[in-house]
């Protein structure tokens, strides 16, 4: 059996546990000979400080809002000389809030570039913010007694460009990530996946805790991972959590986390009722 | 086509971009750009042009996108005006920090409010710190040159390169011009280079690097851009030699003799030089001393020119609380008083020029206390409501 080498090198300078690590680490062995091209974000560290880097694969730095363009024009670059690799975005959920229009215009364009959004709710590398992303009722240095608006549905408004394939995935669930990113490398055109990262200082988390958290989001039903390739449909692991009553562990997932300190039952009853409708909302797409 | 030929700024710089065989184009319209990019879209479309053409959603996005193409190898191309140029404003530095050839076009029109779609020179001088080349056409002509030049001058040096046109008065206008045959382009413009082609190796491009790493890219890209003034010079005598036709850092208008010498940039500079002939009739020995760059900007070579005469210098533009940019510039090397003039689009016409200049020569200029003299005094004493 051939074993691939990550391109994540060792000694990178994330934080313990970081979510970034195992997402990039999967990356590496689901794409052959991608490029990388990172906007402004935690993985600006991560990817190394000169001379040292610690992605093994071409990286462009580039600025927060630009990535998706950016990676456009390097698309154009390699079609013009028939360059097969791999045009790999890695964002945050802060360059997916500035760069929004820069995502939805690459979206638009069909450009041959696979987008990821490592989404760890909130703008982490200013020392967390409150994002689009960032849960409702989630501490951060921006809504200090919690978020008060809900989430956005990243992925959703992507499969709404009538892309090719749309994916969530989980830092929790590597193989799936893993398996989604295999299957977005064989097909051509826009391909966009939302990796859920649990983020042990964003989140108020032990850092040997970030596989676990990742994995309660899944089973509580919050997070949710689907794949769009021409027809929506749920992924084994979240498969089983269509059942609402097969879902478990709100208040654990909730009150493992410091970010969500303070938050009483009925706030729970308002979150699951959120999830709920969330399910509802993608179970009218998988149906359609 | 090629030839001697009647078309507006806009279609000529299009035809420059075909001609330097750019390979990727990337543009967002904004007036009085709009008719580069519709020109470049037909071309791609047509196949005139073997070229990708990508729509993007803003100018933010138009210059990362070329810059993406640039960075990986591809001769590439955008143009903008005003508040698309501040729009991408990031970029700009981005792409001249990184050391990126490509070239874009600027139809310099007044930043708001008001809106305002006509011609002033402040949005493009908005880049003059920033490591890019910046030249700015007197005519369609030089419209056309400057973009061909610019290819060159951009890939020998790895800064980018942005040649100014007037808006409406070159982007608009119809003027004869010789555009240059398809050889003589590719001889002029060899095949591209650039310090380094991103995709290939595993390197990383941009990354966090110490503080003294940062200083000194700050440096080299300073010293090559001081040293484009020496490859200015060289590529522009070798485009004369093909054309017939200077592109030079500066083009000296009956200046030898002058006592007096007016410094200006932009498509006005043609009427100044008529209000200099007419004065010239009456013997006052008036010369011209256009800015074809502004960066570099040769100030040893101003100073040289301008020694010992009387100087006035043309703003079309203005750095608040400063003065006009060219006037803050200028008196770097040598004494001169400042006229702001023109801004917002404000028509200058030749006979504006002749009265300024024998006010001026008669030094009976009243510059205000602040050294800047704003031109025609009518409409700011009058206070518009
Ligand atoms: S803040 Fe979170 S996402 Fe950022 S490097 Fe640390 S663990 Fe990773
Ligand atoms: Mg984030």
């Amino acid at each position: 059996m051939e074993v691939k080498e990550s391109i994540l090198l060792s000694g990178n300078p994330s934080c313990q546990g970081c979510p970034h690590s195992l997402g990039l680490r999967a990356l590496g062995l689901a794409l052959d000979d991608p490029v990388v091209i990172i906007p402004a974000g935690c993985s600006t560290i991560v990817a190394g400080i000169h001379p040292k880097a610690t992605i093994n694969a071409p990286v462009l730095h580039v600025p927060f809002a630009s990535a998706p363009a950016v990676a456009s024009g390097i698309a154009s670059a390699f079609r013009r000389e028939g360059k097969k690799k791999q045009i790999v975005v890695w964002m945050g959920d802060g360059g997916a809030d500035i760069g929004f229009a820069t995502i939805s215009g690459a979206a638009v364009r069909n450009e041959d570039i696979i987008v990821i959004v490592s989404d760890n709710e909130a703008y982490m590398n200013t020392g967390i913010q409150s994002s689009g992303t960032t849960f409702w009722k989630a501490k951060t240095t921006t809504s200090p007694t919690g978020k008060s608006e809900e989430r956005k549905d990243l992925a959703a408004i992507m499969l709404m460009h009538r892309v090719p394939y749309v994916a969530t995935a989980s830092v929790g669930y590597l193989p799936d990530f893993i398996n989604k990113l295999e299957k977005a490398k064989k097909i051509r055109g826009f391909r966009f996946i939302q990796l859920h990262s649990p983020c042990p200082p964003g989140w108020r988390f032990d850092s040997s805790k970030t596989v676990e958290i990742a994995r309660m989001a899944v089973k509580c039903g919050a997070w949710i991972l689907w794949e769009f390739d021409g027809k929506l449909s749920f992924s084994p692991a979240s498969r089983p959590y269509k059942d609402k009553m097969k879902r478990t562990g709100l208040t654990e997932y909730l009150r493992a986390q410091g970010r969500f300190k303070g938050i009483d039952d009925s706030d729970i009853e308002t979150i699951e009722k959120n999830i709920d409708m969330q399910w509802k909302f993608l179970e009218a797409f998988e149906n359609f | 086509m090629s030839g001697r030929t009647i078309m507006t700024g806009n279609q000529a710089v299009a035809e420059a971009v075909r001609l330097a065989r750019t390979e990727v184009v990337a543009a967002y319209p904004i007036t009085p750009q709009t008719v580069i990019v519709e020109k470049l879209a037909e071309m791609v479309d047509s196949g005139l042009l073997d070229a990708e053409f990508i729509r993007v959603e803003s100018e933010h996005s138009a210059l990362a996108a070329v810059y993406g193409s640039a960075v990986a190898g591809k001769r590439s191309f955008t143009a903008t005006s005003s508040h698309g140029l501040l729009y991408m404003y990031e970029m700009i530095w981005w792409v001249a920090n990184a050391r990126v050839p490509l070239v874009m076009v600027v139809v310099t029109r007044t930043i708001g409010p008001p809106w305002n779609i006509h011609t002033d020179h402040t949005d493009l001088l908005t880049m003059r710190d920033s490591g890019w080349i910046i030249a700015m056409a007197e005519n369609v002509q030089e419209a056309f040159d400057l973009t061909i030049n610019g290819f060159r001058i951009s890939e020998e040096v790895s800064l980018p390169y942005t040649a100014g046109m007037d808006a409406f008065q070159l982007s608009h206008t119809s003027e004869v011009v010789d555009l240059l045959e398809q050889q003589y382009v590719d001889e002029f413009l060899p095949e591209r280079r650039q310090s380094y082609v991103f995709g290939e190796e595993a390197f990383t491009v941009g990354c966090i690097g110490p503080n003294e790493y940062t200083a000194r890219l700050r440096k080299d890209t300073f010293e090559a851009l001081k040293n484009t003034e020496k490859v200015v010079d060289k590529v522009s005598r070798e485009y004369e030699e093909i054309t017939g036709r200077n592109c030079g850092l500066l083009e000296e208008y009956r200046l030898d003799d002058a006592e007096y010498a007016v410094v200006m940039m932009g498509a006005w500079s043609g009427d100044a030089k008529d209000a200099i002939d007419e004065l010239r009739k009456e013997s006052l020995p008036i010369g011209l001393l256009k800015l074809r760059y502004i960066r570099p900007m040769p100030y040893k070579k101003i100073q040289k020119l301008l020694d010992g005469k009387q100087v006035l210098v043309l703003d079309r533009d203005c750095s608040m609380g400063a003065g006009g940019i060219l006037g803050v510039e200028v008196k770097n090397c040598v004494e001169a008083t400042n006229i702001i003039a023109g801004i917002g689009g404000i028509d200058v016409g030749v006979d504006d020029f002749i009265k300024m200049f024998r006010v001026f020569s008669e030094g009976k200029l009243e510059v205000e206390k602040n050294g800047v003299y704003w031109w025609p005094p009518e409409i700011y004493d009058k206070g518009m409501r």
